[in-house]
């Protein structure tokens, strides 16, 4: 039981990526679809540049630090790029949200496959990424439950509680939430709409990016697997499941994690039963969706202008 | 006295973007032109460059996945058709401006409820009665898929964009699932059930062809000669206006995305029960969000979705073709993204222009 | 010093595709000044102080701040030179407090804490005697509420240049002339205060000086204290206008439509109309006068059947049998097949009337599309009506395929009033079907309405211009906050009458203005 909350966790943590990231997104506006593109992308780029740093020096000699931090940056870095490819289309060039998004999948997709075809070993790094907090094992359930996980556990519950804290909090956060809206009102009171959704965006596909690489690195311990797609549109649900809230979100991804490893962790289940249950999140999704739009609490609404953009001289 | 103004230095922004009011038909057409043929050389710079690859090889081999044997040809068309069926299908949910983006599952269900009549009707009832139920189950499964996002839409205004996406992964999901009940070895691949597929006529590809083809002038003539067509242009502009003329619109939006389903659903049907004979959670290929690209490239217009859905049909084969020839790694996703980004940016030219201010006066810069 | 220039327009130009809003504008705002931009609706008031506060960009021309030439590219830049606009249609998120509200955008060295932006909030509110909840979310909020965020942002912001558009068009009486104190309290401050605005009488009251801009172009600007209602009008209109419409006197009036009682609740869920009766008689103009958002539009939508009655009577007499029929709860459709020929000139043509992006003849289907069995339309009727109103209306269009939202506010409204008399209707509505339409449209529509009545058609007109009631109508009722205040016989009546009954209250105080700018 502990071992699956443990790894439920694990999984979480790179849904909670990736819904953090597109929930700062969605609340500048921007419905991005490209999400799952962009964790894949992020996961490729990290990886490769780890096959890049343990060709160079050679594999036993990496340094730990760097062949953790290095990868996270450039996934970062990575999910940046394809966020600035978004908005390029989106906020400056006013393409459709929705029609971006989708070829922005298609093109992280596509990225990813010939980068990881000509990457070839950078599960070496798996154990510094997996590496638990010490005592993790001196103390029983506690240090499996709360301990036992790598770096990017802990980062990705960072990041959430920051974002959070930056969206309710803060300043920037009440700009960030107006731009998505109300940008004609935001504009009017001076916040340079397309510098916000900029920056959010690409902040937001950079934390997504991060996301792939722990599902790499972290969940599948350097295994490569074409199914973080699947991660990325789980994550979308969960954006909507946790009502555009990051720190609703930490409880909505372990619950997640919950259900994708229910079935490795219940005996004597068929296959069949296995599909049924991996069908919940995204049911439960749906059922959240329809509740919080019949109930119409306005604060539980998607952000007014989502999937919209926006043109001053729009008359 | 007001240190605030000196702060910042007069100086005029290097351009702005304004409006345009229409380009010309033919200036359009000409932007479009060019984009795809700045697509088409960036792309194979790509290739090129990171391949390694002779251009003019690429070209060819490029032409060659879509022309060089009657077989591909052939699967070019029909590759072409379906895809073109399922921007068929989106496209009057689409003009009412309800962002169905669940066309993956809807052509999904529609396929698994064909291949279900197949795999537990065939051969216990007569084949044309088994054609019958694939094909109106299949229209059913899909206009299900479809109508409860509408039905939530109309009651409650759900977000009709997030609710139909979800419900392409229960579709997926929901395939998983009989697919492991009905295949006993657990490897999940149902063997392909050949004697109980929809009929076909001249070679296998035709029928499904000729079909798409008739329901293409059916949607061009629904739409802009039907009444329900009107209907769906009134509330797709203004739900005001289509209120003020007494149009139901609850009814409007629920009759419309019904149709959408249902033909998303035939798509289903034609690829399963037509093609293939067996079901895969990847049997749509995609082809749910690719169509959306063919048909918002198209402005909605059936007509023109011939040319669009052939258009990215054609580079999709065309790269396989380079990389099987040139036994390269898989680019096609990063060619077909290329070049849909370019012409999904050329609409930028058309509907606004560049004003660069030089000295005081202005200058239009037309970008065609 | 107290009256140098703040502002400065030069030649100012801007188009919207071939739609000139403002040709060459130059104008100036001094320090310690109320000015009112004046000018008839679509004169481009608003569109020239968007391009002061940055949501727009001027085509050509120069701004001038304290004589030192700037570029306001964005509001933000107008906000870092001290101005503040307060729009018609408010910028508010909805979702938000009042003070977050107030807040958005800033930049403040302060630390951010909602609980000490509320407490500011409410001691500006209290100086100016606002009463405000900074807690308060927008979308709980009346329209009145909205509005005193939107003026303590600016406040707030210490804006030292005020642009108002239109800020009276939803206020009580009451608020404005607490509005009116409040400005002149700032002009003693120092600030510079332009209102846009087309009443004359807020100008005269208000003001110390008065600009006048026309189709577009900059008039004049005169001092108040020299200024009649007169002088502006002929400045805002071009000629001394003479309302000259020739009005019959009603043949053989009967009751057509019987309202009784009526009783709405708008989607904020406040009582918008409180027991409304009233009747409509045949071969009569009924003149429906109010201050703008009394609950006019309610009122035709609810008759029309596109707003929920809460309680009360709509009954229509059928002119040839004279047998009485209900007409509340019923949908458009139900009306029309009750053979009841309800035409209805909404107040927002291409939002509602009209379809923008559809062109002439499929915006003449609307009404008619439903006709015969047939699965299919049928252009050809449709394309004959639009030649039709294209030649007698003179609607000036490169043809019947044109989209309406290409053509200009004055033929939009011919092919939409063209389109509700072409059914021969027996009552017609009308919901200020001249707002933004030129002299020459305005007549003609003058023109059509009173040749319905000559056929015997109920009109019911909407206007906001009280000469023109007085002018056209035969009775005019008064609508006050949703409820009846009067209802007088449109020969015997003045101006006087009808707005004491508008407002039920003392008009503003015609003080103050004398004395001219800075004290």
């Amino acid at each position: 039981m502990i071992e699956f909350l443990a790894q439920s966790v694990r999984t979480g943590m790179t849904f909670l990526y990736g819904s953090t990231g597109e929930t700062l997104t969605e609340k500048s506006g921007h419905l991005n679809l490209g999400l799952p593109g962009i964790m894949s992308a992020g996961a490729a780029f990290g990886c490769a540049v780890e096959y890049a740093y343990g060709s160079a020096v050679g594999k036993l000699y990496v340094n730990p630090f760097i062949a953790v931090i290095l990868p996270i940056v450039v996934s970062f870095i990575g999910g940046m790029l394809m966020g600035l490819i978004y908005c390029f289309f989106t906020v400056t060039l006013h393409a459709n949200q929705n029609v971006t998004g989708l070829i922005l999948t298609t093109l992280g997709t596509g990225l990813t496959g010939y980068i990881i075809s000509k990457t070839h070993s950078f599960a070496f790094a798996a154990k510094y990424f997996t590496k638990p907090l010490p005592f993790a094992k001196d103390l029983g359930w506690f240090g499996k439950l709360f301990l036992s996980y790598g770096i990017l556990v802990y980062l990705a519950l960072a990041i959430a509680i920051i974002s959070s804290i930056i969206l309710s909090k803060t300043r920037v956060g009440l700009n960030i939430r107006a731009v998505g809206e109300n940008p004609a009102t935001a504009d009017a009171a001076g916040i340079n709409v397309t510098r916000y959704r900029y920056i959010t965006t690409m902040i937001g596909s950079g934390i997504a990016g991060i996301g792939g690489l722990c599902y790499i690195m972290d969940n599948l311990f350097g295994s490569w697997e074409y199914t973080i797609e699947a991660m990325g549109w789980l994550a979308i649900a969960l954006v909507i499941f946790t009502v555009w809230k990051p720190n609703i979100g930490i409880f909505g991804s372990i619950l997640f994690g919950m259900l994708y490893n229910a079935s490795a962790y219940i005996k004597n289940i068929s296959f069949a039963q296995t599909d049924l249950i991996e069908m919940l999140p995204y049911a439960v999704t749906i059922i959240v969706l329809i509740i919080t739009s019949a109930r119409k609490r306005r604060e539980n609404q998607p952000p007014a202008h989502l999937g919209l953009s926006y043109f001053r001289e729009d008359r | 006295m007001r240190s605030k103004t000196e702060t910042k230095k007069a100086h005029e922004p290097l351009f702005h973007v304004v409006k345009r009011d229409e380009l010309s038909g033919i200036k359009s057409i000409l932007v479009r032109a060019i984009a795809i043929l700045a697509a088409i050389v960036v792309s194979s710079l790509v290739v090129v460059i990171a391949e390694k690859v002779n251009p003019v090889g690429y070209f060819k081999s490029m032409f060659r996945g879509a022309f060089s044997t009657p077989t591909l040809f052939w699967s070019f068309l029909h590759e072409a058709a379906l895809l073109l069926c399922v921007a068929i299908a989106l496209t009057p949910a689409f003009k009412m401006r309800f962002w169905n983006i669940g066309g993956e599952g809807q052509v999904l269900v529609g396929g698994l409820a064909s291949i279900a009549c197949m795999f537990y009707l065939g051969g216990k009832v007569p084949n044309v009665l088994l054609w019958v139920l694939i094909i109106v189950s299949g229209l059913l499964a899909g206009a299900v898929w479809a109508v409860l996002p509408a039905l939530c839409k109309a009651k409650w205004n759900t977000n009709e964009t997030l609710f139909t996406l979800m419900m392409n992964y229960i579709a997926i999901q929901l395939v998983c699932f009989c697919l492991d009940t009905w295949v006993k070895s657990g490897s999940g691949v149902l063997e392909p059930m050949h004697g109980y597929g929809l009929p076909s006529v001249g070679n296998k590809w035709l029928l499904n062809i000729l079909i798409i083809l008739a329901l293409t002038v059916f949607m061009f003539i629904y739409l802009r000669f039907s009444k329900h067509g009107y209907e769906i242009s009134v509330v797709g502009e203004s739900e005001n206006t289509a209120r003020y003329i007494g149009i139901n619109v609850k009814k409007v939006i629920i009759r419309t995305v019904l149709i959408s389903g249902m033909l998303c659903g035939l798509a289903g049907v034609l690829i399963c029960g037509g093609i293939n004979h067996t079901i895969s959670t990847t049997a749509a290929k995609g082809r749910g969000f690719t169509a959306i690209l063919v048909s918002w490239l198209a402005k909605f217009n059936p007509l023109y979705m011939m040319l669009t859905s052939i258009l990215i049909v054609f580079f999709q084969v065309g790269a396989i073709q380079v990389k099987s020839d040139f036994n390269i790694s898989d680019v096609a996703d990063i060619t077909t993204a290329i070049i849909l980004f370019f012409i999904v940016g050329c609409e930028f030219f058309i509907r606004y222009k560049i004003v660069f201010k030089k000295h005081g006066h202005k200058e239009a810069v037309n970008n065609d | 010093m107290e009256n140098s220039v703040a502002i400065e327009l030069k030649n100012i130009t801007k188009t919207f595709g071939k739609i000139v809003a403002n040709r060459n504008v130059s104008l100036d705002v001094r320090r310690g000044e109320i000015l009112s931009i004046l000018g008839e609706n679509g004169s481009g008031k608003t569109t020239l102080m968007n391009m002061i506060a940055g949501i727009y960009y001027p085509d050509s021309g120069e701004i001038y701040i304290d004589g030192k030439e700037v570029v306001i590219r964005s509001p933000k830049d107008a906000f870092g030179y001290g101005i503040g606009m307060i729009h018609q249609h408010f910028k508010l998120v909805d979702v938000f407090t009042a003070a977050e509200n107030i807040i958005l955008g800033l930049n403040e060295k302060r630390k951010y804490k909602l609980s000490d932006v509320a407490r500011r909030v409410s001691e500006i509110a209290s100086r100016y005697g606002f009463e405000l909840d900074p807690m308060k979310k927008i979308y709980e909020m009346s329209v009145s509420e909205k509005q005193t965020v939107e003026i303590i942002k600016v406040l707030y912001r210490g804006a030292d240049i005020l642009i108002l558009d239109e800020p009276t068009a939803v206020l009580t009486p009451q608020e404005t002339s607490k509005l009116f104190a409040v400005l002149r309290r700032m002009r003693e401050d120092g600030k510079s205060i332009v209102i846009i605005t087309h009443k004359l009488h807020e100008v005269l009251s208000l003001s110390d000086r008065v600009s006048v801009l026309r189709k577009g172009e900059y008039i004049c600007t005169v001092d108040t204290c020299d200024a009649t209602v007169s002088s502006l009008t002929e400045a805002m209109v071009g000629k001394k206008i003479t309302l000259n419409i020739d009005r019959c006197d009603p043949v053989d009036p009967t009751d057509r439509l019987i309202i009784k009682d009526l009783e709405c609740i708008n989607r904020e869920g406040t009582k918008i109309l409180d027991d409304v009766s009233f009747t409509a008689r045949s071969g009569e103009i009924l003149g429906i006068a109010g201050i703008a958002g009394s609950g006019q539009r309610e009122l035709l939508e609810a008759i029309a059947g596109l707003q929920h009655v809460e309680s009360g009577q709509i009954s229509y007499i059928d002119p040839s049998t004279g047998a009485e029929e209900n007409l509340r709860d019923k949908t458009p459709i139900q009306i029309r097949q009750l053979g009841v020929r309800l035409s209805f000139v909404p107040e927002d043509r291409l939002g509602m009337g009209l379809v923008g992006n559809m062109d002439i003849v499929d915006n003449m289907m609307l009404r008619s599309y439903r006709k015969g069995n047939s699965a299919f339309l049928r252009r050809k009727e449709p394309r004959d009506l639009a030649n039709e109103i294209i030649k007698s209306l003179e609607v000036v269009t490169p043809g019947p395929n044109t989209p309406v939202r290409r053509l200009s506010g004055g033929n939009v409204q011919k092919v939409l009033v063209g389109r509700e008399i072409a059914s021969t209707p027996t009552v017609l509505m009308a919901a200020y079907p001249v707002r933004g339409l030129d002299i020459n449209s305005s007549y003609l529509i003058y023109n059509l309405l009173n040749e319905q009545k000559k056929n015997g058609v109920a009109v019911i007109f909407v206007g906001e211009d009280l000469d023109v009631l007085i002018e056209l109508s035969d009775r005019i009722l008064v609508i006050g906050s949703g409820r009846v205040t009067g209802l007088v016989d449109a020969r015997n009546t003045t101006k006087e009458e009808i707005g004491l009954l508008m407002t039920k209250t003392p008009e503003i105080e015609q003080s103050e203005n004398e004395g001219g700018e800075g004290e």
